[in-house]
C-alpha cells in the first residue's frame, strides 16, 4: 500500500493581520496547492466569545480547507492536536468525497449515504490518518501581545507531537515565525520528526510590532516545496493521496 | 475531550415535545429532555413507542459516524456488557439541507460514582475497582483501549450496584493513536508515557478516576507532575490502603488488567487475613475494632463483586 502525505500550516495567533495581503487569499493559494491551513486564535482572558480582530481566524481556516478554533491559553494543548487531528480527517474525507462522486454521481457526498454503509467509508478514512505521513508547519504569530503566550504555545506543540507521535504514520514539524527579522518569516526549528527539544529555541523569540499574516502564510506554503531533507517522503508523495487506500 | 465550553458553539437545543423522526428507518422518538452535553453531540431522554431510550445528535457526522462504529464493534465483542446497546443510526432532517445525525442508545439510568460512593461508603471503592478492571480486561482482550476513560463517562446502576461506561467515543483499537482524551486523566499530560492506545494507558486513567472522586476540583500538575501526584496519592486515606497498587498502575508496571486485579484481590485478602492473625494475637480492642472494619469491607466487596458477576 502507498501511503500519501499530508501537509498542513497550523497559524496561532491571537490578532488581526495588519500588513500585506489578504491572509484568506494566500490561505486558499496554499490550499490550491495541497496545504491545507489551520487557524488557532488564542483568546486573552478576559475575552469573551466574539472579540474583535479575531474574525478573520475562521475565513483564514474556511479558504484554506483547514479548521478553526478560537481558545483561551489554558486550554491550547487539547486545541492543538484536536483541530491537527481533525483537519487531517476533513482532508481524507475530502478524497473519499471525491472519490465518491466519480462512482456515484456528481450529487453524492458521505452524508447521502445510508448510515451503515457511512460507517464502514469512515473505517477507511480513519485508517489513512492513523497510517497517512503527516507534515505540520507551525506558524507562531510573535507580535508583542503573543509575548506571555508563548510558554504555552511552546508546551501545547511539545504536547502535539506527543499525540500525533503515538500514530503509526510518520510525523515532520518545523516551526516559523512571524514577522521575521527581515523576513515576512522566521525559522526557529527545522524540519523533525520530535517537537522535544524546542524549549531552546523558544526563549529566544522575539516579539514585533506588525503581523503580517497573509505574506506569512505564503512563505511558509512554499517551505514545503523546498525540503531537501525530506526527499524520501516525497517520493512516495508523488502518487497522490488516491492511492493510500487503494 | 474538554475545552472552555464558552466560545463554542453552542448543542443542538430541541425543545421537549419536539418529534425526530429518521430519515432512512424512520422511527419516532418524542424528545423528553436534555441529558447531558459533550465535544461531539447532545444526548437527550427520548420516547419511542413508550420506551425510555437516550438519543445522542449532532451536526458533526463524521465523528457520529465514527463513535457509531466503536459502538458496533463492541455489540459483536461482547454482547451489550460494555457499552451501551446501539439500536438505531440515523439522520434528521428538519429543513431543507439541514441535516443532523443521531444514534439512538438503551438509557442507562443511575448516578455518578462519586455521589454513590459518598452516599455509601469507602467499602465500595474495592467492589467497582474489581468491576472496572474486569471490564478493561475483556476490552483490551478483544483488541481495543478505552480512551477517555473518566469519571463522567461512568454510571452507577442499582440492584445490584454495577458501574457502567456510558459514553465509548473515545475507544481506539490497540497500537493506534488514543483518539480522544481529558488532560486530567492522559497519562502523557501528566509526563507518564505516552498516547499510543495500550492496556496500561487505560489503567493509568482508572488510578485518576479514583483520585478524583476525592479531588472533585482535580488538580494542577505543578512543576513537578510525577511528585505532585504521587503526593495527591499518598494523601487520600481511602485509598491508602491500594496505593501501592495505584501507583504500579501509574508508573505503567501492569501490562494488562489481569494483573492488577490479582494485586488488588490481594491487597483486599491480606486485610482479611491480617485481622485474623491479629485476633488471635489478642491485639487491643481499638485496633481490632479498624481490623473488623477492613474485614468488612473486604466481605462487603466480595460480595457485592460476586453478586454482580452473578445477577448480570
Amino acid at each position: 500500500m502507498k501511503k500519501g502525505t499530508l501537509k498542513q500550516i497550523l497559524l496561532i495567533t491571537d490578532g488581526c493581520s495588519n500588513k500585506g495581503e489578504d491572509p484568506a487569499a494566500t490561505a486558499a493559494l496554499a490550499h490550491q496547492q495541497g496545504v491545507t491551513v489551520n487557524v488557532i486564535g488564542i483568546l486573552d482572558d478576559d475575552q469573551t466569545e466574539q472579540p474583535e480582530g479575531l474574525e478573520e481566524v475562521e475565513d483564514i481556516a474556511l479558504s484554506g480547507g483547514g479548521v478553526s478554533q478560537l481558545v483561551y491559553k489554558q486550554s491550547l494543548s487539547q486545541t492543538v492536536q484536536m483541530v491537527t487531528k481533525q483537519a487531517m480527517t476533513q482532508t481524507l474525507q475530502g478524497f473519499v468525497n471525491q472519490e465518491l462522486k466519480q462512482i456515484l454521481g456528481p450529487n453524492q457526498n458521505l452524508e447521502d449515504i445510508e448510515p451503515e454503509k457511512r460507517g464502514e467509508i469512515m473505517e477507511v478514512v480513519e485508517d489513512m490518518g492513523e497510517t497517512c505521513d503527516l507534515e505540520v508547519l507551525v506558524l507562531v504569530d510573535t507580535s508583542a501581545s503573543m509575548h506571555d503566550k508563548l510558554p504555552t504555545v511552546k508546551e501545547a506543540l511539545i504536547d502535539l507531537s506527543i499525540s500525533l507521535n503515538a500514530r503509526i504514520g510518520r510525523n515532520r514539524f518545523c516551526i516559523f515565525s512571524f514577522p521575521g527579522k527581515r523576513k515576512d518569516i522566521q525559522k526557529v526549528f527545522d524540519w523533525s520528526p520530535k517537537l522535544d527539544s524546542i524549549s531552546t529555541v523558544f526563549p529566544k523569540l522575539s516579539s514585533g510590532g506588525i503581523t503580517p499574516t497573509g505574506p506569512a502564510i505564503r512563505e511558509a506554503m512554499y517551505q514545503f516545496g523546498k525540503k531537501g531533507l525530506l526527499r524520501s517522503l516525497r517520493d512516495e508523495d508523488e502518487p497522490g493521496m488516491e492511492e493510500a487506500w487503494n | 475531550m474538554k475545552m472552555n465550553q464558552a466560545w463554542k458553539k453552542h448543542g443542538i437545543d430541541i425543545k421537549p415535545g419536539t418529534i425526530i423522526s429518521g430519515k432512512w428507518h424512520k422511527h419516532r422518538y418524542v424528545i423528553k429532555k436534555k441529558l447531558g452535553q459533550g465535544a461531539v453531540g447532545s444526548v437527550y431522554l427520548c420516547d419511542r413507542n413508550g420506551k425510555q431510550v437516550a438519543l445522542k445528535i449532532s451536526d458533526k457526522s463524521t465523528s457520529m459516524t465514527m463513535e457509531v462504529n466503536v459502538l458496533k464493534s463492541l455489540k459483536k465483542v461482547q454482547g451489550n456488557r460494555l457499552g451501551p446497546c446501539l439500536l438505531d443510526v440515523d439522520d434528521w432532517e428538519f429543513a431543507q439541507n439541514t441535516k443532523y445525525a443521531f444514534y439512538v442508545m438503551e438509557y442507562l439510568h443511575g448516578e455518578t460514582l462519586s455521589s454513590f460512593i459518598n452516599r455509601n461508603g469507602d467499602e465500595w471503592i474495592g467492589v467497582f475497582m474489581l468491576q472496572l478492571l474486569d471490564d478493561l480486561e475483556r476490552l483490551h482482550q478483544a483488541g481495543w483501549v478505552f480512551g477517555d476513560f473518566k469519571t463522567e463517562n461512568l454510571i452507577v446502576l442499582s440492584s445490584p450496584p454495577k458501574v457502567r461506561w456510558i459514553d465509548v467515543g473515545g475507544t481506539t483499537q490497540i497500537g493506534r493513536a488514543i483518539k480522544e482524551y481529558t488532560e486530567f486523566y492522559d497519562r502523557g499530560y501528566w509526563g507518564f508515557g505516552s498516547r499510543r492506545a495500550e492496556p496500561s494507558y487505560d489503567l493509568f486513567a482508572f488510578v485518576m478516576v479514583f483520585l478524583n472522586i476525592y479531588y472533585p476540583k482535580r488538580f494542577d500538575k505543578g512543576s513537578q507532575p510525577k511528585s505532585t501526584l504521587f503526593k495527591r496519592l499518598d494523601d487520600v486515606k481511602q485509598l491508602r490502603m491500594y496505593r501501592n497498587c495505584l501507583k504500579d498502575a501509574l508508573l505503567g508496571k501492569y501490562k494488562t488488567s489481569g494483573q492488577m486485579k490479582n494485586e488488588i484481590t490481594k491487597t483486599l485478602q491480606a486485610i482479611k487475613s491480617s485481622r485474623k492473625s491479629k485476633r488471635r494475637a489478642g491485639k487491643s480492642v481499638s485496633k481490632g475494632t479498624s481490623f473488623v472494619e477492613a474485614g468488612g469491607i473486604f466481605l462487603i466487596a466480595l460480595f457485592y463483586y460476586l453478586s454482580s458477576i452473578l445477577l448480570l
